[in-house]
């Protein structure tokens, strides 16, 4: 019982100067307005995205496809905001609030599963290439040179359309291409932090015990390059969503009549010729492109305030 | 190491960058089957119309049925000649075509850098004095709008305000009928293109209302690069502002007396202003892609509208000497903005 006591007291203790920084933490977050909106947006953002099949019921096979209103007929000019179709109807009666509640879902979905693989090719690459150094870290930062020596949309937009001539969906290659030209950032981002960490006192500690190099890069180099991986991410996944919506407004990306917003804008162009007439298919995506990539925007900034040390007690 | 030296170490490491960009680029073409990637090599005729015969003798005469290595060299030879290959959506080589195209996006760039440097700095320095003050907070609101309206809906807003409604000006680089009586006076002699730049050209034949009217359809396309450029511009000044006003210096300039108006121009602003060139680096490689945004919804006829209509038809000669163009532009201008850095920032050529 003693002992118990103790223990816990001591874990108590122990535990104090988290407990501080997290109360820290929190109060930076609630004194800045805008790290709160921020999240705010978010969360609205991911609301959407898991409730689509409840806000949007799919009627087609494939979910991401969304529907046209048969009751209006073929007619190829939009109907306005009414009752049924809240956002109007862009050419051929397909339902715009469809595609943008979708669409919060399809970005969501692109940008996991865009950031899942970069992350993981560029923290892997990032920590060999800072971790071995040598010949393996020269080869691995010329090739991230190269890449990074064009301008990434052109790069990818090369790619997408190598990748379609020879067979691929547009979709897929989007998705390829924006890997391709994303992880460079990743490995120097992990090189750089691993090679501030790989002369520490206490990773030569553990190597002097018998670490072997996996158990340092896991327990040691990794976590301590976790925070500066947090902001990076949270202010990517916007970015990686304006990559998609940018490369599929020039024609390349998902099919038409495909929820994803970029494709809502590239098809209603030819509407917005004829002035505001016919706005909502053109302005309904628009702002959801501008809430998701703000939202994100803003939470990175906020984490980099309340996570980066540098600026942390600003 | 004096700067001469620094130069040329610069340059000797740029070698290897452009060499591995081609290469890139090479690999790209790689992934098309041997019938599209063809269209690389032909130096006339388009691709599309040619008999298959004619495409199994050009295959063979430049090597791509033999190793890769083969090609590589027949590709860079074909390329030191000026044959970038032949387009199938222009109908004419990529070469002329791409040098007939460049005045028109650098006009857009020559209109808008000047005034993206200008505001951009101005809003960073006067955020940063000013900080958390309504100037400051309305500067950062403009800024994040900035970064995260997307170019692309931003000029469809702009189109649909000053093109479809209000009827100001129209897409392309003039107006239709303006156009149409150009191009009629220059096939009978009456105009001459002496440099490509309409903005030049047309005051060298003192043609006035066409000068108007050009630099009245740059506007748009203009502006939405300078929003969207702006805004990172202001950012990056406004955060290496305060950091410098932050420094013991500043302290001591103003321990010495000196007004507050002295303190910041003369002191806080030189040495902000570094990190803001390495920036305008990256500001290139962010205007390259703008263009294709903005010269897309304008339908300007410059390079960025080219590669964008050349990409959406797979038309791989176009893309791959686009691609390839502007990651040389990319580097130069990093190399330019380094040499600079070197010039203003003793401690990068010394340490």
């Amino acid at each position: 019982m003693d002992t118990k006591k103790g223990r816990f007291a001591e874990f108590k203790t122990s535990m104090q100067p988290r407990i501080k920084e997290f109360k820290f933490t929190m109060n930076r977050v609630r004194k800045s307005p805008l790290s709160i909106a921020g999240l705010i947006i978010v969360l609205f953002n991911v609301c959407v995205a898991l409730l689509a099949p409840v806000l949007a019921p799919p009627k087609l096979s494939d979910p991401f496809m969304i529907p046209r209103d048969a009751s209006l007929g073929w007619r190829y000019e939009p109907s306005p905001p009414s009752p049924t179709h809240p956002f109007g109807t862009t050419s051929l009666q397909v339902d715009v609030f469809y595609g943008c509640i979708w669409g919060t879902r399809f970005a969501f979905m692109l940008a996991l599963e865009i950031i899942v693989v970069i992350v993981i090719v560029g923290v892997s690459l990032g920590i060999i290439s800072g971790y071995y150094g040598g010949l393996v870290d020269e080869i691995i930062m010329r090739f991230t040179d190269i890449i990074l020596a064009f301008p990434s949309l052109i790069l990818a937009m090369a790619f997408v359309a190598a990748l379609s001539r020879s067979g691929w969906t547009t979709l897929n290659a989007v998705i390829l291409s924006i890997i391709l030209v994303g992880w460079p950032g990743y490995a120097r981002l992990v090189r750089s932090e691993t090679l501030r960490v790989k002369s520490e006192d206490y990773v030569e500690a553990a190597r002097a015990s018998g670490a072997s190099d996996l158990r340092i890069m896991f327990k040691h180099v990794l976590p301590n390059s976790i925070y500066s991986m947090i902001i990076v991410v949270s202010l990517d996944f916007g970015t990686i969503v304006l990559t998609a919506a940018a490369l599929s407004f020039l024609g390349l990306g998902a099919p038409p009549q495909y929820a994803d917003w970029g494709r809502l804008i590239y098809d209603s162009i030819s509407w917005s010729a004829s002035g505001f007439r016919y706005w909502w298919t053109y302005m309904y995506p628009g702002i959801f492109i501008v809430l998701f990539v703000l939202g994100w925007c803003l939470l990175g900034d906020a984490l980099r305030d309340v996570l980066d040390p540098l600026y942390r007690r600003k | 190491m004096g700067l001469r030296d620094y130069i040329i170490r610069r340059i000797l490491l740029l070698i290897p960058v452009v060499f591995g960009v081609v290469i890139l680029v090479f690999a790209i073409i790689q992934l098309v089957p041997v019938n599209s990637r063809v269209a690389v090599f032909v130096s006339s005729g388009n691709p599309k119309e040619l008999r298959p015969e004619v495409i199994q003798a050009l295959i063979h005469e430049n090597g791509l049925d033999q190793p890769v290595w083969v090609q590589f060299r027949n590709w860079l030879d074909d390329m030191l000649h000026g044959n970038f290959g032949y387009s199938e959506v222009w109908n004419s080589p990529v070469l002329p075509d791409l040098i007939k195209r460049a005045p028109a996006t650098a006009e857009i760039v020559i209109i808008s850098a000047p005034i993206i440097i200008f505001v951009g700095i101005f809003l960073g320095v006067v955020s940063a004095t000013h900080r958390d003050k309504p100037l400051d907070h309305a500067s950062r609101v403009i800024s994040i709008l900035g970064t995260s309206l997307p170019s692309f809906f931003f000029g469809v807003i702009l189109s649909a305000i000053f093109i479809a409604q209000l009827g100001w000006v129209s897409t392309g680089r003039l107006s239709y009928t303006l156009e149409g009586q150009l191009l009629v006076d220059q096939s009978i002699g009456r105009y001459k293109a002496y440099t490509g730049f309409l903005l030049i050209d047309t005051l060298l034949n003192g043609r006035y209302l066409y000068f108007v009217d050009a630099l009245k359809h740059l506007i748009l396309p203009a502006t939405v690069l300078v929003f969207i450029q702006t805004a990172v511009l202001v950012r990056v000044t406004r955060s290496s502002m305060l950091e410098a006003l932050s420094k013991t210096y500043i302290v001591a300039a103003r321990a010495k007396g000196l007004s507050n108006k002295e303190v910041i121009n003369k002191h806080a602003r030189k040495n902000a202003l570094i990190p803001v060139v390495t920036l305008s680096g990256l500001m290139v490689g962010g205007m390259m892609t703008g263009l294709i945004i903005t010269e897309t919804i304008f339908r300007f006829p410059g390079l960025g509208n080219w590669a964008a209509r050349s990409a959406q038809l797979f038309d791989m000669p176009v893309v791959a000497c686009y691609a390839m163009f502007s990651a040389i532009v990319f580097v130069l201008a990093n190399l330019i903005v380094d040499i600079l850095y070197a010039y203003l920032d003793p401690r990068i050529r010394l340490g």
